[in-house]
Parts: structure tokens; C-alpha cells; sequence
């Protein structure tokens, strides 16, 4: 009887599944960071548990927080989970590199299959669950405010969302301790990813993570174009947008076109994998190659999907600390749609290698080269709006300049693979890891720190500190100089991605080179919490509640920081493309509205955890064949859904008199600041009012 | 004619003799041992040059016109409207795309002559040899040899080599970084590729398509005899190796890697046929 109860109830969990079990079992370095990094999980999570029990605030983060629909909370929140994964990967990138130093002729200390959950784990986590959120996150908080909207069009959706995220990620966290990940790398080639190479339950955390992902980003990508076609105040005509909302607008487009096709391919993959289908199988008719087509429909949007944010956030910061309007706005808007268009004409470049004709492979490769010149247009309307204006090396801008220069490095490269001959060389070796961590540390990630160090002071009222700021960026660059440039070495003298072990003397010194990069990443990172800390301490002596530290331009400065929770006291009104540059100039912007008016938002709702709690109970019993779970999980998500239909009480109301309280206080504190010159700005002079001139 | 492409080759290594390690680059398409390899390298070159130039002046520019224009800096004009100019919009468009224009039609010259499909121009009809990827190894069967080894490619240096290659595990790919470009193998289909080794010697081939936990160990050595040497190896592994048999089927497909590279004396005649075919039935 209990051979029937127990694996109806425990699905496919044996006590070799906890990496604790295994470390006991076979004590060897492998398991043991294995064994170490399902502990660090564990005992994190039991310790931000205690804390807050300590701290007393449960209730406080289930009704401020985790149940808010509003879209700064969920944009911060965003972020969070975002710095959470970077962390979790990067230390991954970092066990590779110090990995392959020491595996020259040598077993080094990370076994294969341990070194294949690492590959797979790190691209599927800095994809999807550090870059996504990241720009999910800075869309969220910044774009409502920048269009002049008091929340984004389905303000609940956008919570089912980020909880979707959340329990992918979680998911993804869990594997650490219960069970492995896929070893199939991000992009899950089957057949390799098939029930006949891979029975375990890697692939199907893999696939599970990957659909609520995927699934979340498509509902983000809805939201935030309607919230854009529908939502922006008077005056805010298309081409009086600021360019981060131009670039969200696209990136919102490719999600909605891009995300569908992976979501089908992990879907039929679970197929095979569930049912006894044969979509891309070996036997039966299976053909791998649709898969590949497929994934990279979506695969190759996406790198657009996360460029363009961060190209957004580069228009803002150059604009802004160049004291300029953006030179060739109009060339901007153009060169985005362009990409966003030739984004998905570019797809089989990532498998020129697969015996296609000719014809075929020079057609996309010269799609690829094309996307080349709205790139390039863009990086020369950032230098010419440098051009005649007044530069300040801030951290958003340091950011900047470090992603023009770096980031061509890349494009130099990126050109180099879209001819398929050099392709046919440079695939699959560590020259395109080169590659494309030479696109996408510069071109996502320093975009998004840029946008992270430019919006914080609006989102929570104080600056960064400048000095660890700094000392982050120079180990961001330095350690990505380090850690890539020896891999184009190395890719060019053959050597494959993934792999464990190395057997070529040679490569030693690059290797080394490149382990001491992945270190300076790390550090680059630990600066950036050091900076966190260091700023939340001193945070009274930075404070910039009037609002506008940098002399901004667009809506997002010309309110509160933090912004109150309905954001603007009465809907702006705009003529211009930088109305809040152009009111400090005309007229007094923190002169008093003639009257407040009650303003009604959105309650809070306990719809999106519910779902996305759910949603990781559902896919964890279907990584781990516990039926009664998954469908215990898929009703009671549907019986959510269901319920929510019925709620009749979704608003709350923020009275005229509080309003006006909220309003009064925030002008007093503007009226009563100096305003500073913008050799000021990074000092504690700046109380977050410009001094106009020009 | 000769001496530009050479001078070209040196300029491009200059930088990366100066970083030290040049060792490691000899391993690669740089030290290329045969026309393909050479014919990508030279490629590589042309598209590296005109690249310089595109890149070049971002690089310049950037960190001069942000250093010059910097706040602290009061003798340059500060014109916070200026936000745009035909000519410069003509020279940020225009340029690039003719550049791109010309690349493509390098490009796709490039392309059609590096088809991995298309057959080397040769005096000599190029020697057959049928390449099946496994885990974690390769399989090459000399049809016309009647032989086949496992994890050595033995071929004669100036001959064209036609690789036919199918795979009878997952998707793998076959790269010889000194010789050709890679192309994958694909279990229920074939696909070519042709290359050349122009002098004798030794030359690392290798899988690069990640494939399992002996995926690193997945490498064999092509060696590239001298043309009289290559019938006398033919003669010696027909000599010395055992007859592939029905146990060495078998074989192929157990998970492993040979530690030492096999010769079979013979093999069956449709043994590239059979792995295809094994490889696509039930519950493979």
C-alpha cells in the first residue's frame, strides 16, 4: 500500500534529489558546492524569514508590497528580483571561469554535469530572470511617470506579472535544493533536451521556468503598449514621447510578437517530453530543426528586447547630463522602429551551421549587417548630443560613454558573425560567448545600472553614492575588458563553449586572465551593495525630495521623490517634447494647481501572488510528477481568476484634502530648498532643485 | 598582389602578438593549413580592416567630444537647442549604409564560395569519407577504403576530402578550426562539407555543440599524410585492425569516449545507412 501512497504523493523525489543527500553520499568538491549553494538558499531564505518576523513586518510587506498594484511597488519589486538572480548568476560566471583556469589538463573541482547545470542555470537566469525583470522593472517605475499616467492600463495584470516572474525564478532557486537543472544550456536544444538523453528533472525546471516567464512577459508587453497607445496625458503626442518610452513602446511590440513562439516551442517540447508526442524527437517523424527555428524567432527579438530599454535609458542620461536636447530625436524614433521591424528578419544567423543553402545564409546575413546602421545611427546621435552641450561625468553618464565605446567592440564582432563563412568558425566556440556578453553586458547591463543610478533618487528620495558608484563602474568595465576580451582569443584559436575540461596548454594564460575578470565582476557587483548600504545610511545628507537632482527634462522630475502614490496631483498638460525643461524656463512649475480633485486608484489585490504562488505550486508538481499538485494548483489558479471576476470593490479613492496635504508639504519643502548649479549636483548641496539657466 | 593580403595578415596580428599569448592562436583559423581555413582567414582580414574604419572614429570620438565639452571646460560654445543637422544626419545614415551595401555583396560572394556543400576545384576527385558524430566520439568510414576508425580522420594532404555527416545521438557539430568551418550532424539527415589540408600534419578536430558529460572529451586529431603515405596507412589498417562486427555496432552507441583512436580493417558497406536509420527508430 504506502509503494502505491508514497510516489503518488512524492511524484519522482527520492533523498537523492537533495544535494545535501549527494554530498554525503560521494563528498567530492562538485558536490559539495553543490551541496553549498542548496545551504546559501536554505538559509537565506530562513534568514530574511527571521528578520522580518524580527522586525515585525509581514503585514506591512503583504499590504504595502507583495499585494500593491501600484506600478512604482511593482517596479521596484521588479528590481529586486532582478539584483537577486544577477547575484545567483554572476557567482555561477564566476565558478565557470575559475573552473576552466584549473581544468587545464586537469579535472579542476566542478564535475561535468554539474558544469552543464551552471551554463544552463546562468544564461537561463541572466535572460529571463535578471535582464527581463530588470527592464520590466525600470519600464514599470519610470514609464507612467514620463507619459503623465497615474498607473499602467490593467494595473492587476501587471501584478499577475511580476508574480508569474517571481515564481519562475523561484522555481528556478528551487532546483538548487530539490533536484538538478537542465543540462541543455538556455536555449534547450532538443534532442538533446528529449526524455531519451535527458530523463532527469533539469529540463522540466527548465521548461516550467521558462513558459511563466515567458507567459509573464507577453501579459507585460500587452500592458505596457496599451498603457502607451491609451494612457498618456494631454499634449503627449507619439513624437512628443521621451525616448525611453519609444523604446519601451518597441520592446513592449517585440514581447507581444517575440514571446508567443517560445512559449509554443517550450510547450511542445513539454509535449514530447509529458505525453509521447514527437515534435522534435529523434524517432517518430521528430525534426529538431523546427525547435531550432522556433526558439530563435523568439530568441533573436529578444536581444532586442533587451537592448532597446537600455538604448532608451542611454537617450535619457546623455540628454540630461549633456544639458541638451537629444540631438535627432525624429532619426532616434526611426532607427528604433527600424530594429524593431528587422529584429525578426535575422533569426537563422544563429544557425548558419545548419546546412541550409547558400542563398539562404547570405540573405540573413546581410539582414544582420543591415540592423548594423540604425545601431550605428543611434551612437552618433548620443556623440552629437555631447556635442555643444556641457558634459558631467556622473555615474548614469560614465555608464553611457562606457557602452558607446564598448558596445561598438561588439557591433565589430557582431558584423564579423553575420558572414556566414566566419560564422561557420566562430559558432559554438567561446568567440561568440565573446560576442554576445561584448552586446549584452554593455548594451543591458550598463544600461540598466545607468538607468538604476539615474531614477533612484526619484524613486526613493535620496542619491547613490557617488565614490562606491564609481568604484563599481570601474570594476563593471575593467572586469569585462578582462573577463571577454581573452575569450575572443580563445574562441579564435578554437576552443568550444561549455566545456568542462581543457586540454590545451596555450589557452592557460588567457584563462587566468579571464578568471581574474570574472573576480572584478564580482567585486563590481559587492561594490554595488556596499554603495546600497553605504547610501540608505547616509541617506538624510542626500535627500532630494524636491524631486529634480539632475535639472531633468521630462515629466517623471517635475513631482515628488518619492512620488506620492497617485504620482501626479492633477494630469500634466504637455506642448513640448521636454515639457518640464521648458516649464522651469517659462513659468514656475511648483507654483499650486488652482483646485485638487479626489483621485480615485486601483486597490490593492491578493490576485497576483495568489497566481503566482500557485502557478509555482502547479509547475513544481509538474517538474516533479505530483500530479495531485499540478492539478490541485492549475483549478485553484482558474477558481482565482474566477474569483476576482466577481470583486466589485477595486478602487479606493485619496481624498481632495489629502491630496492637498500630500501636495502642500512636497511644495513647502521645494520652496524652501536651494536650488544648486550643476557643479553641485553630486554633492549633499543637492536637495533635488535645479537652478535654471539658459 | 601577394604582398597586401600578407602585410594585411601581419597588422591584424599585431595587436594580439603584442597581448603575449600568441600561442594559443596557432591552434586557430590564423595558422590555417589549408585553402577553406585560408580562404575564411582572408576574409576575416577584409571585413577586420574595413571594420577598423567603422569602428575607429566612435572610438575617438566618444571620449573627445565628451572630454571636450565637459562642464569644467568654459571655452567652448554651449548651444543647448542645437538638436539637428541635415549634414550630419546624410553623413550618419548615408556612410554606413553604403558600407553595408558593399559588405553585403562581399558577403554574398563569400558565402556561395565557402558553401560548405560546394566541391573544392581539384585536378583529384576528392576522397569520400562519411563522418557520424556519437557520444563522445566520432565515427569515420572510408566507403571507398572499405575501412573505418573511430576518433582519426587519416586523409592525404592536398586532396580535396567530401564529408558526408549524419549523427546517432543528439545534434552535434564537427569543427576542424585549422582546416574548414564547422557544420552540425543531425540524426535522420546528412549534411557535407568539404575541405583540404594543403601540407602534412596534425590538426585538432573537435564536436562544439554541447552533447553530455563527456562532451570535452569529444576531440580526435586529423592526420593529413603525405600523398604517397596515405594508400600505405590505407594498407596498414587494413592489416592491423580488427573487422568492424556487430559488438562494435553495438559500441557506438554506448555512452564513452575511446582512449585511444580505433582502426576497423573493414566495415560493412552500409554501415553510414544503418547508424542513420538505427538512429531514427522507436524510442532512440
Amino acid at each position: 500500500m504506502t509503494d502505491g501512497i508514497l510516489p503518488a504523493v512524492l511524484g519522482r523525489f527520492e533523498w537523492q534529489s537533495l544535494p545535501f543527500v549527494r554530498a554525503w553520499e560521494h563528498p567530492n568538491a562538485s558536490e559539495i558546492v553543490g551541496a553549498g549553494a542548496g545551504a546559501v538558499v536554505i538559509i537565506g531564505a530562513i534568514l530574511v524569514a527571521a528578520l522580518i518576523t524580527r522586525l515585525g513586518k509581514w503585514r506591512y510587506l503583504w499590504s504595502e508590497w507583495f499585494t500593491s498594484v501600484d506600478h512604482k511597488k511593482i517596479g521596484i519589486m521588479y528590481i529586486v528580483l532582478a539584483f537577486v538572480m544577477l547575484s545567483r548568476a554572476l557567482i555561477e560566471g564566476v565558478l565557470m571561469r575559475m573552473q576552466q583556469a584549473t581544468a587545464v589538463n586537469s579535472p579542476g573541482f566542478i564535475a561535468p554535469d554539474h558544469f552543464a547545470q551552471l551554463f544552463s542555470t546562468h544564461g537561463t537566469i541572466m535572460i529571463f530572470f535578471m535582464a527581463m525583470p530588470f527592464l520590466t522593472g525600470l519600464i514599470n517605475y519610470v514609464m507612467p511617470l514620463q507619459i503623465g499616467s497615474r498607473d499602467v492600463a490593467f494595473p492587476v495584470l501587471n501584478s499577475v506579472s511580476l508574480w508569474l516572474t517571481a515564481a519562475a525564478a523561484a522555481l528556478v532557486m528551487a532546483s538548487l535544493v530539490v533536484g538538478r537543472f537542465s543540462t541543455g544550456g538556455w536555449s534547450g536544444y532538443p534532442p538533446y533536451t528529449e526524455l531519451a538523453f535527458s530523463p532527469g528533472v533539469g529540463t522540466d525546471y527548465w521548461i516550467w521556468a521558462v513558459t511563466l516567464g515567458s507567459v509573464g512577459s507577453t501579459l507585460t508587453g500587452i500592458n505596457f503598449a496599451v498603457t502607451i497607445y491609451k494612457m498618456r496625458c494631454a499634449g503627449m503626442r507619439l513624437m512628443r514621447m521621451p525616448l525611453f518610452v519609444w523604446t519601451a513602446l518597441c520592446t513592449s511590440i517585440l514581447m507581444i510578437f517575440a514571446m508567443p513562439p517560445l512559449t509554443v516551442a517550450t510547450a511542445l517540447l513539454a509535449l514530447d517530453r509529458y505525453l509521447d508526442f514527437h515534435f522534435f524527437t529523434n524517432d517518430l517523424g521528430g525534426n529538431m530543426m523546427n525547435y531550432a527555428n522556433l526558439f530563435w524567432l523568439f530568441g533573436h527579438p529578444e536581444v532586442y528586447i533587451l537592448i532597446l530599454p537600455a538604448f532608451g535609458v542611454f537617450s535619457e542620461v546623455v540628454s540630461t547630463f549633456s544639458s541638451k536636447q537629444l540631438y535627432g530625436y525624429t532619426s532616434l524614433v526611426i532607427a528604433t522602429a527600424v530594429i524593431t521591424v528587422l529584429s525578426f528578419t535575422v533569426w537563422v544567423h544563429h544557425f548558419f551551421t545548419m546546412g541550409q543553402a547558400a542563398d539562404i545564409n547570405a540573405a540573413f546575413g546581410i539582414a544582420t549587417m543591415a540592423i548594423g546602421v540604425p545601431t550605428g545611427v543611434k551612437i552618433y546621435d548620443w556623440i552629437w548630443t555631447m556635442f555643444l552641450g556641457r558634459v558631467r561625468f556622473t555615474v548614469p553618464m560614465l555608464f553611457s560613454l562606457a557602452f558607446m565605446m564598448t558596445f561598438v567592440l561588439g557591433g565589430f564582432t557582431g558584423i564579423l558573425l553575420a558572414f556566414p563563412p566566419l560564422d561557420y568558425l566562430a559558432h559554438n566556440t567561446l568567440f561568440l560567448v565573446a560576442h554576445f556578453h561584448n552586446m549584452l553586458i554593455p548594451g543591458l547591463l550598463y544600461g540598466m545600472l545607468a538607468g538604476y543610478h539615474y531614477w533612484f533618487p526619484k524613486a526613493f528620495g535620496f542619491r547613490l553614492d557617488e565614490k562606491w558608484g564609481r568604484i563599481s563602474f570601474g570594476c563593471w568595465v575593467l572586469g569585462f575588458y578582462l573577463a571577454f576580451m581573452p575569450l575572443y582569443v580563445l574562441g579564435a584559436s578554437g576552443m568550444a563553449r561549455r566545456t568542462q575540461a581543457v586540454f590545451e596548454p596555450s589557452f592557460r594564460p588567457w584563462l587566468y586572465v579571464a578568471g581574474i575578470g570574472a573576480l572584478l565582476l564580482a567585486g563590481a557587483l559587492a561594490s554595488l551593495f556596499v554603495q546600497l548600504w553605504v547610501s540608505v545610511r547616509d541617506r538624510k545628507a542626500n535627500r532630494v525630495f524636491a524631486g529634480d537632482p539632475w535639472d531633468g527634462r521630462g515629466l517623471e522630475w517635475s513631482i515628488s521623490a518619492p512620488p506620492p502614490e497617485y504620482n501626479f496631483a492633477v494630469l500634466p498638460q504637455v506642448n513640448s517634447r521636454h515639457p518640464f525643461h521648458d516649464g522651469k524656463r517659462q513659468d514656475d512649475p511648483y507654483a499650486p494647481p488652482r483646485a485638487y480633485e479626489d483621485i480615485t486608484l486601483p486597490r490593492n489585490s491578493m490576485t497576483g501572488p495568489a497566481i503566482g504562488i500557485l502557478a509555482a505550486a502547479a509547475a513544481f508538481g509538474l517538474v516533479w510528477h505530483m500530479w495531485w499538485l499540478a492539478i490541485i494548483g492549475a483549478l485553484a489558479i482558474s477558481a482565482v481568476v474566477i474569483a476576482r471576476s466577481f470583486a466589485r470593490d477595486v478602487e479606493h479613492t485619496i481624498s481632495a484634502d489629502e491630496v492637498q496635504r500630500t501636495e502642500q508639504r512636497w511644495l513647502r519643502a521645494a520652496a524652501n530648498a536651494a536650488p544648486i548649479p550643476r557643479e553641485l549636483e553630486m554633492t549633499s548641496a543637492n536637495q533635488g532643485l535645479a537652478e535654471v539657466s539658459a | 598582389m601577394m604582398l597586401a593580403p600578407r602585410l594585411l595578415r601581419l597588422l591584424a596580428a599585431l595587436p594580439l602578438l603584442a597581448l603575449g599569448g600568441c600561442a594559443a592562436l596557432e591552434h586557430g583559423v590564423m595558422n590555417h593549413a589549408g585553402p577553406i581555413a585560408a580562404s575564411h582567414w582572408h576574409l576575416y582580414v577584409i571585413v577586420g580592416v574595413v571594420l577598423v574604419a567603422v569602428a575607429g572614429p566612435v572610438l575617438l570620438l566618444t571620449p573627445l567630444i565628451a572630454w571636450h565639452y565637459r562642464l569644467s571646460n568654459k571655452r567652448h560654445a554651449f548651444r543647448p537647442k542645437w538638436d539637428f543637422s541635415w549634414t550630419l544626419e546624410g553623413l550618419i545614415w548615408i556612410p554606413p549604409i553604403g558600407i553595408v551595401i558593399g559588405l553585403s555583396v562581399l558577403l554574398w560572394d563569400y558565402t556561395h564560395m565557402l558553401d560548405p556543400y560546394r566541391p573544392i576545384a581539384s585536378g583529384q576527385a576528392p576522397l569520400e569519407v562519411q563522418a557520424v558524430g556519437l557520444d563522445w566520439k566520432w565515427l569515420f568510414i572510408y566507403p571507398d577504403e572499405h575501412i573505418a576508425t573511430i576518433n582519426r580522420l587519416t586523409i592525404p594532404a592536398g586532396r580535396p576530402v567530401h564529408l558526408r555527416l549524419t549523427s546517432g545521438t543528439v545534434m552535434q557539430s564537427l569543427l576542424i578550426p585549422r582546416l574548414a568551418g564547422q557544420i552540425y550532424a543531425m540524426t535522420g539527415m546528412v549534411s557535407q562539407l568539404n575541405l583540404a589540408a594543403s601540407h602534412p600534419g596534425v590538426f585538432l578536430g573537435e564536436n562544439t555543440q554541447f552533447n553530455g558529460k563527456g562532451f570535452q572529451d569529444q576531440k580526435f586529431n586529423v592526420v593529413a599524410l603525405p600523398p604517397a603515405d596515405y594508400p600505405k596507412w590505407v594498407g596498414q589498417a587494413r592489416a592491423s585492425g580488427h573487422p568492424f562486427d556487430a559488438d562494435d555496432f553495438a559500441g557506438l552507441f554506448h555512452k564513452s569516449s575511446p582512449s585511444q583512436p580505433v582502426v576497423f580493417s573493414s566495415a560493412p558497406p552500409h554501415l553510414f545507412r544503418q547508424i542513420i536509420v538505427r538512429s531514427q527508430e522507436t524510442g532512440s
